[in-house]
């Protein structure tokens, strides 16, 4: 289902110099499969899921999602890549404060390839328990149900990929746990693979799949002027 | 659903910036608008305005001011001609009608104007339509201290059939300068959205004998109001009075008189349109900055909306259709503050010179003055789209792992 090969990226330091972020020579996920990488902040994982994301453009190395070369194709065919095949939970939930409950899920939905459908926005928010919350604004959330919103904006668009960034990060011990089994549950009735990255143990001890993103990224040290 | 969602939750989430914005293109459209529909629609109304003559005859002097006098009852006369110069253009083979008139007193500021019966039964002010006389009135007697009132002027003094007054002299009212005669008004005019609405009619006697008036100068009269058989006519007195003779001033035709006197203002036009075109490019620059400034702030929903899929075009048009957003609502209510200026507007030229503006006519300005913001406005949107649609999607979500 996904598949990386040799993916390199780099970023220029404010001293001019090229840096490597990430070098990952293989990784794979297979289609359902539910898995967490370990890493430290600053390790290189949240760029890893942005290029697989598309978010960032990589400098060499292949992304491939569901048989498609993500590395291949234009920016704006990745973003259509990405609003059709993927979902991404991201730490600080990244809502939109303008809009409602429903609108963020809808807004989720409506740069894919079928559109922003009501009904199904509506029974994915039923699903995480928000029906009663629709027309509330992401402030007027406490921080679990903000995050419940993220899972559900995540999901709505059927992804075959969710992308979770630290997503209990800025959740208590009792709603992190919560939310962990409410991504995992969801991701699995739909038939989603889940790559998650963290560098909460507790969190990472839920997986029966786990590894140390330092194992598989391995940057070179010295730097390219 | 996207786009329109975008748009308007942006602008609710701005708000104050965009009533405040919208508000300076309202402010610049109606005053665009407004500007452009005074000067077409008074310059229409004045050059049309005869009151059913073609021609105006007088003391030598300007033939606008001789036209400003007697037919729309602004400015003062520019002096006499004897009785008999009446009576030489009255039967003239080529003069279809004349109806003389004469000036020089008022009722509380709105002028009093000696003329004949007939004005109330022959003329047609426009094309079909005489001066009729509301029910329960009826015209002066030539010989009689009787005045039929204008409807604005009657509206304003409070004049009905029956009422006494007395006429104050001079053009101006000045309480101190009462005429002993008393006057009884036997009718009220119908509406004809004329300069005749603003006078008070007298018969021609009344006003010549009036006491305190120059008993030498009892016949003359102020002007002689000319209806032509044939247009040729005109240009023949035109040689005969003004080129021929040196005594009386023939002015015709009235139209391209008062045309000659737009003419000359011309300029003051293009300083009110330069103005209005001013006020609208610093309206749509304040569509661009205030977009431009909020930018910063937006640029967080921006990069969430570009990570769940959004491409940089439905970025970049959100923006644009924003600026154009703010634009519709600004040219929506710009027709309320047009319809706000050209009533007051309208309302000072009709209390000031009888002539009727219409505020609901229509003219292609009222279309193309709004889409032009409109346009002017998602003009002003392209530069702080180009910012949004160059924002950097994983450094603004940061932070990062």
């Amino acid at each position: 289902m996904l598949a990386v090969t040799a993916l390199l990226k780099t970023f220029l330091s404010p001293e001019g110099e090229r840096v490597e972020i990430v070098r990952v020579a293989q990784f794979a996920l297979a289609a359902g499969e539910q898995r967490a990488l370990r890493g430290e902040s600053g390790s290189g994982k949240t760029t890893f899921l942005h290029l697989i994301a598309g978010i960032l453009a990589a400098d060499s190395g292949r992304v491939i999602l569901n048989g498609v070369e993500m590395t291949a194709l234009a920016e704006a065919q990745r973003d259509r890549l990405r609003a059709d095949q993927l979902g991404y939970i991201f730490q600080t939930f990244n809502l939109l404060q303008g809009y409602t409950v429903l609108e963020n899920v809808l807004l989720g939905m409506s740069f894919g390839p079928r559109g922003a459908d009501r009904a199904h926005a509506k029974a994915v928010l039923d699903r995480v328990g928000l029906s009663h919350r629709l027309n509330h604004f992401p402030r007027q959330l406490s921080t679990g149900q903000q995050q419940r919103v993220a899972v559900a904006r995540a999901l709505a668009n059927r992804p075959k990929l969710v992308l979770a960034d630290e997503p209990t990060g800025n959740l208590d011990r009792k709603h992190a746990h919560a939310a962990l089994a409410l991504i995992r549950e969801v991701c699995r009735e739909q038939g989603a693979a889940l790559l998650l990255v963290s560098h909460d143990e507790e969190v990472l001890a839920q997986f029966e799949q786990r590894e140390d993103f330092a194992a598989i990224n391995r940057p070179a040290k010295e730097v390219t002027p | 659903m996207t786009l329109p969602l975008i748009v308007y939750r942006s602008l609710r989430q701005h708000a104050l910036s965009t009533i405040i914005t919208a508000g300076s293109i309202a402010l610049a459209c109606g005053l665009l608008m407004c500007v452009w529909m005074v000067k077409t629609q008074s310059q229409s109304a004045f050059t049309q305005t005869t009151t059913g003559f073609d021609a105006v005859l007088g003391a030598r002097g300007s033939k606008l001011q001789l036209v400003l006098n007697a037919i729309f009852h602004l400015e003062a006369s520019p002096g006499n001609l004897a009785y008999s110069d009446y009576e030489a253009i009255r039967r003239h083979p080529m003069v279809k009608a004349a109806l003389p008139i004469a000036v020089g007193d008022n009722l509380r500021g709105y002028r009093l104007v000696g003329t004949v019966p007939e004005l109330f039964t022959a003329v047609e002010y426009a094309p079909g339509k005489k001066f009729m006389i509301l029910p329960g009135g009826r015209g002066f007697s030539a010989d009689a201290k009787e005045a039929v009132a204008g409807s604005f002027a009657a509206a304003r003094l409070g004049l009905k059939v029956g009422d006494k007054f007395r006429p104050f002299h001079g053009l101006a009212f000045d309480p101190k300068s009462e005429h002993s005669d008393d006057f009884v008004v036997s009718g009220v005019l119908a509406p004809t959205n004329t300069p005749v609405d603003r006078v008070v009619w007298i018969p021609l006697r009344g006003l010549q004998m009036m006491s305190g008036h120059d008993a030498k100068a009892a016949t003359d009269v102020s002007a002689v109001l000319v209806q032509l058989r044939a247009p040729a006519a005109g240009f023949m007195l035109d040689t005969l009075y003004n080129k021929q003779g040196n005594r009386l001033t023939f002015a015709y035709p009235v139209g391209a008189i008062i045309a000659e006197l737009f003419g000359k203002i011309a300029w003051f036009d293009q300083v009110l349109t330069l103005v209005a075109y001013l006020v609208a490019l610093v309206a749509a620059g304040s569509v661009l900055a205030s977009i431009y400034n909020s930018m910063s702030a937006r640029q967080r929903d921006l990069a969430i909306l570009r990570a769940l899929g959004a491409r940089r075009r439905t970025i970049f048009g959100a923006v644009v259709a924003e600026a154009m957003g703010i634009g519709a609502l600004g040219a929506a209510v710009g027709f309320a503050v047009y319809l706000g200026l050209f009533m007051g507007v309208a309302g000072v030229i009709r209390a000031q010179t009888g002539v009727v503006l219409d505020v609901w006519a229509g003219h292609a300005v009222l279309w193309m003055c709004p889409l032009g913001m409109i346009m002017l406005c998602s003009l002003g949107g392209v530069v702080p789209a180009l910012k949004a649609y160059r924002t950097p999607v994983a450094e603004t979500l940061a932070p990062a792992s």
